[in-house]
């Protein structure tokens, strides 16, 4: 073992001092062994990714961090080459995903891939709108092959057409196929998703770097609103929303719309209502295909359902916004205002700059930010929110195939097989279909889900350390710091954090500024989002694009995870509400209804008694 | 009146008028005429100090008894700036130079009666090399009457003979032939509250965000440090308050009766209050932006609000701290803009 690891007065729980809870085990153990924490790690920094892993992680779910950090990693260690880092280490311990970076320190090293970073980023930058171009292309093709995925079938007999035809292949062997290319297209969409992402990120970096020298004092969130884009596809769910709403006003149906009447009954009154509310279906229909492709989630938890499969979300969001259009209020986002507002704020920053030679720097990494937003921001809709539905609701069609055959009581119990497991289960279920037996997975598997959920539930009842290991003296890996937001000085404020739980106050980003004081709402998951009430100010691990329609009733936002980037951030803005992310602690030491103050100018939120 | 080559009204002078006007009298005809709010006023040209040496000298030398001084004979200092200022209260203002400077306190106080005046030196070496300089000159604030506004204008006149100044002069060599002054008359700010900002922070330098320092009552408490200010900064284009420190702020300087400035001690309920609110906040950004995009470089302000809530300039001139470091630029342009990705990509920084 390292011995600065034992002897620094201050560091995180080595990850060997974490224990299984008890009655756990064989959940724990159910994880591939290549996630399982071993004795070498202790000598590693690791920290808890519950940016994007907020919840305990059942076992199939875990394929969204591996095909996530298999492509990550190789985009950065193989593909561009960044100088200063490789990949990214996972482990699962009580469901809770902790990843590590491995960083490249060697200088020889590092220059013999800054040669290669730059014959291959650099080409990247150089030719961005057209490989980008081509990455829509692919990503489409990516889409529709997905859809087009066939149905799974275990007919009695072959269909007799098929024998005719001399197709020679039966049918449980389709099974195995429509499998395989189900996990094939999963884990070839994170490539996709990260050929540019990181990528764009340095180059959004260079900028922001750029400005926090030039004005020592700018906040992040200023420079986040120089680089936005205004039309990114991410906001165009929302605006579809806006739309229905004003359709259902022209249309004379909006007395329909009542909070509280679930998404169903609206459906069915409206198909009573004849012509008019005919008419509304049809605008929904096209609005579904593909806006509502987006999950309450950030694309990591099977039961974070899109609007498409569960339309109580988009449906609970419809009354306010055609209360706001009714008070007058313009619906659509005033993209030419926020356009204009942008050049401006652009404008007025270069003018303060000293010398015509910073402008001309300023210039060229501005617009090279620009250049490569469009994607960071763009990307997401189509991987984490459409591609990801589409696979998990394929899964489920597994789930209930099996359950159907008895290897487990849920289509929904499918997700408490790891992804090798359940090609198992579907080999015995071929066979058992081929031989004429029982499948022998009905007595094995509804134990071990049983368990499994069990565990799940059990897990999110436990706190889990932020981070584990030595802290590292400086964190140079620019993939960790774009991604995660993890500095030295963040680490050290969740040490600190640690130390000092009397405060009553909680530091995060400064994210979009305004004070306000109110009643605090603790939502912990997607499912609770219909909690909120009007003017509570929502306290969440971490919001994603599609929780944006409950920013219409919300007075303050203050979130676990994120930076000046990010969603929340981002959505608060453009509301014009305040709201601190990135505060590490907040879901914890805030109790739900708790009087809180929000000051988002400052990053501070105030506990009142 | 119009102006003459003894007073210069606000709206007739600027910068370029200094070597006539001073610092401070320049600087306030320059808001004045950039439509930036500071009280009415004029400013008694240097002619007007020359015309009055001239009298002086006729009796006996002035400038010829200060060149002799050695800069570390403090006593001999000390002596000459105690007659100095005997004789500058002492020998009576030419008649013409008398009936002009009160024909244009007249003016300047229109239909009110005897309202209260701030009589300022205006030296013309002030914002020069050496900034500090400016200090040791007088300002009379909360002056009433004529007869106390002509004595004000001989005090300051004869503050160039204090034994700070003499000694400054003497130490750095300047030649006395050159010392003149002007001295600004203007409406006086019944300031509730008051106090000075700059246009850039003077803890970073950035200049993105504005500095506001401020407390309750007049200016002079702020500014001679008598008090601990509330500290406000705000994005200078964005408008978003980043910080709010709030200072006791235990005591304030207010009008005394009968003229001039006493200090007192901030009632208990106003102490830890915030003396500006956000929106006075705002309203000092939107103006400190226009004087410095009018001078084209970071300015040093003092500001104050009246009881009715109107913002007045006192005082701008350039910020020298910052404006006078080399600093190297923060990037270059590149030859390929690409390479500026290597800041984040290419290791430690």
């Amino acid at each position: 073992m390292n011995p600065t690891v034992t002897t620094k007065a201050k560091g995180f729980p080595l990850p060997s001092s974490l224990k299984v809870v008890t009655g756990t085990e064989g959940a724990q153990a159910a994880y591939p062994y290549y996630m399982q924490f071993s004795k070498e790690d202790d000598e590693r920094f690791w920290f808890y990714n519950s940016m994007h892993f907020p919840e305990p992680m059942s076992v199939f779910d875990m394929i969204t961090a591996e095909a996530a950090y298999c492509a990550l990693g190789s985009a950065n260690t193989r593909v561009h080459c960044l100088p200063t880092t490789l990949g990214i280490d996972y482990r699962v311990m009580n469901g809770r995903v902790y990843i590590g970076g491995n960083g490249v320190t060697d200088p020889a090293e590092i220059a013999k891939r800054t040669e290669e970073f730059k014959r291959r980023a650099f080409y990247y930058y150089g030719n961005w709108e057209r490989l980008f171009a081509q990455w829509k292309d692919k990503m489409m093709g990516l889409i529709r092959e997905a859809e087009a995925l066939p149905k799974l079938e275990l007919p009695e007999f072959e269909p007799l057409e098929h024998v005719h035809a001399g197709r020679g292949i039966a049918s449980n062997h389709y099974i195995l196929e429509t499998y395989q290319k189900t996990l094939e297209g999963y884990f070839r969409m994170w490539h996709h998703h990260f050929e540019f992402l990181l990528l764009g990120y340095g180059a959004y970096l260079t900028f922001f770097d750029f400005c926090k020298k030039a004005f020592p004092e700018i906040s992040d969130q200023t420079v986040a609103r120089m680089v936005a884009g205004i039309e990114a596809e991410i906001f165009r769910p929302d605006d579809e929303l806006r739309r229905l709403a004003k359709c259902a006003i022209d249309l004379g149906v909006d007395g329909q719309f009542r909070d509280g009447v679930p998404a169903n009954e609206i459906i069915r009154s409206l198909q009573k209502l004849g012509e008019p509310g005919a008419a509304w279906l049809k605008e929904l229909a096209i609005s579904r295909d593909p806006w509502f492709n987006i999950n309450v989630g950030d694309g990591f938890y099977h039961y974070h359902r899109s609007w498409n499969d569960d339309l109580s979300m988009p449906f609970a969001a419809l009354p306010g916004y055609i209360a706001n259009a009714k008070k007058g209020e313009r619906l659509e986002r005033q993209t030419d205002k926020l356009m204009a507002e942008r050049h401006q704020l652009i404008a007025d920053y270069r003018e303060l700059l000293e010398t015509d030679e910073e402008r001309a720097a300023y210039d060229q990494m501005i617009e090279l930010a620009h250049r490569v937003f469009p994607y960071v921001e763009g990307h997401k809709f189509y991987c984490e929110h459409w591609y990801t539905n589409l696979f998990f609701n394929k899964i489920r069609e597994f789930g209930a195939l099996l359950s159907q055959h008895g290897f487990f009581p849920e289509t929904e119990d499918v997700f408490h097989l790891s992804h090798y497991e359940l090609e198992s289960a579907i080999v015995d279920l071929m066979t058992s279909w081929s031989n004429g037996s029982a499948p022998r997975g009905t007595a094995r598997w509804p134990e071990i889900v049983r368990e499994r959920k069990a565990a799940i539930a059990e897990w999110a009842k436990h706190e889990t350390a932020p981070a584990l290991g030595p802290v590292p003296d400086i964190i140079d890996d620019p993939a960790i710091v774009m991604l995660w937001g993890i500095t030295r000085e963040s680490l050290d404020a969740w040490l600190k954090a640690g130390e000092e739980p009397d405060s009553d106050e909680i530091r995060g980003f400064a994210a979009s500024s305004g004070v306000v004081e109110g009643v605090a709402r603790v939502v912990k998951s997607a499912e609770e989002i219909g909690r909120l009430r009007h003017g509570d100010i929502l306290v969440c691990q971490v919001t994603n694009p599609s929780w944006a329609p409950v920013f219409q009733k919300i007075a303050a936002a203050v979130s676990d995870i994120g930076g000046s980037m990010s969603h929340a951030a981002i959505v608060a803005r453009e509301y014009g509400l305040p709201a601190v992310v990135g505060t590490g602690t907040a879901t914890h030491r805030i109790k739900d209804g708790q009087r809180i103050r929000v000051d988002g100018g400052r990053g501070i939120v105030t506990l009142l008694r | 009146m119009p102006s003459s080559e003894i007073i210069g009204w606000f709206a007739d002078i600027g910068l370029s008028d200094r070597p006539t006007v001073g610092g401070k009298g320049g600087s306030l005809g320059e808001l004045t005429r950039a439509n930036i709010p500071v009280p009415p006023g004029f400013v008694v040209r240097t002619a007007a100090f020359e015309r009055f040496l001239e009298a002086l000298e006729k009796v006996e030398p002035v400038r010829a008894k200060v060149e002799v001084l050695r800069a570390d004979d403090l006593d001999k200092i000390l002596a000459l700036s105690q007659e100095m200022r005997a004789r500058f209260e002492r020998v009576p203002l030419p008649d013409d130079l008398n009936s002009e400077i009160l024909a244009a306190y007249t003016e300047l106080c229109g239909t009110d009666s005897n309202p209260p005046l701030a009589v300022r030196s205006s030296a013309t070496t002030e914002d020069a090399a050496d900034a500090s300089f400016a200090g040791l000159q007088d300002t009379y604030l909360w002056t009433i009457g004529a007869q106390a506004t002509l004595r004000c204008i001989r005090s300051c006149w004869a503050s160039l003979y204090s034994a700070a100044s003499i000694s400054y002069r003497r130490k750095h060599g300047l030649p006395e032939g050159g010392v003149a002054m002007g001295v600004v008359v203007q409406g006086m700010v019944n300031a509730e509250k008051a106090g000075v900002m700059f246009t850039r922070s003077p803890l970073t330098g950035d200049r993105s965000v504005v500095t506001i320092e401020g407390a309750w009552g007049l200016g002079s408490a702020v500014v001679s440090g008598e008090v601990t200010p509330d500290r406000f900064v705000i994005g200078k284009i964005t408008g978003e308050i980043s910080v709010r420190e709030i200072s006791d702020k235990h005591v304030q300087h207010l009008p005394a009766p009968g003229g001039g400035v006493g200090e007192a001690e901030t009632p208990e309920e106003l102490r830890r209050v915030p003396c500006l609110s956000d929106a006075e906040i705002t309203r000092l950004r939107d103006i400190a932006r226009k004087v410095e995009r009018h001078y084209g470089r970071p300015q040093d302000i003092e500001w104050a609000i009246d009881y009715a809530g109107e913002i007045r300039l006192l005082q701008s001139r350039p910020e020298t701290v910052w404006s006078s470091k080399e600093r190297a630029p923060v990037a270059k342009p590149a030859d390929d803009p690409l390479q500026h990705v290597m800041k984040i990509f290419g290791g430690r920084r």
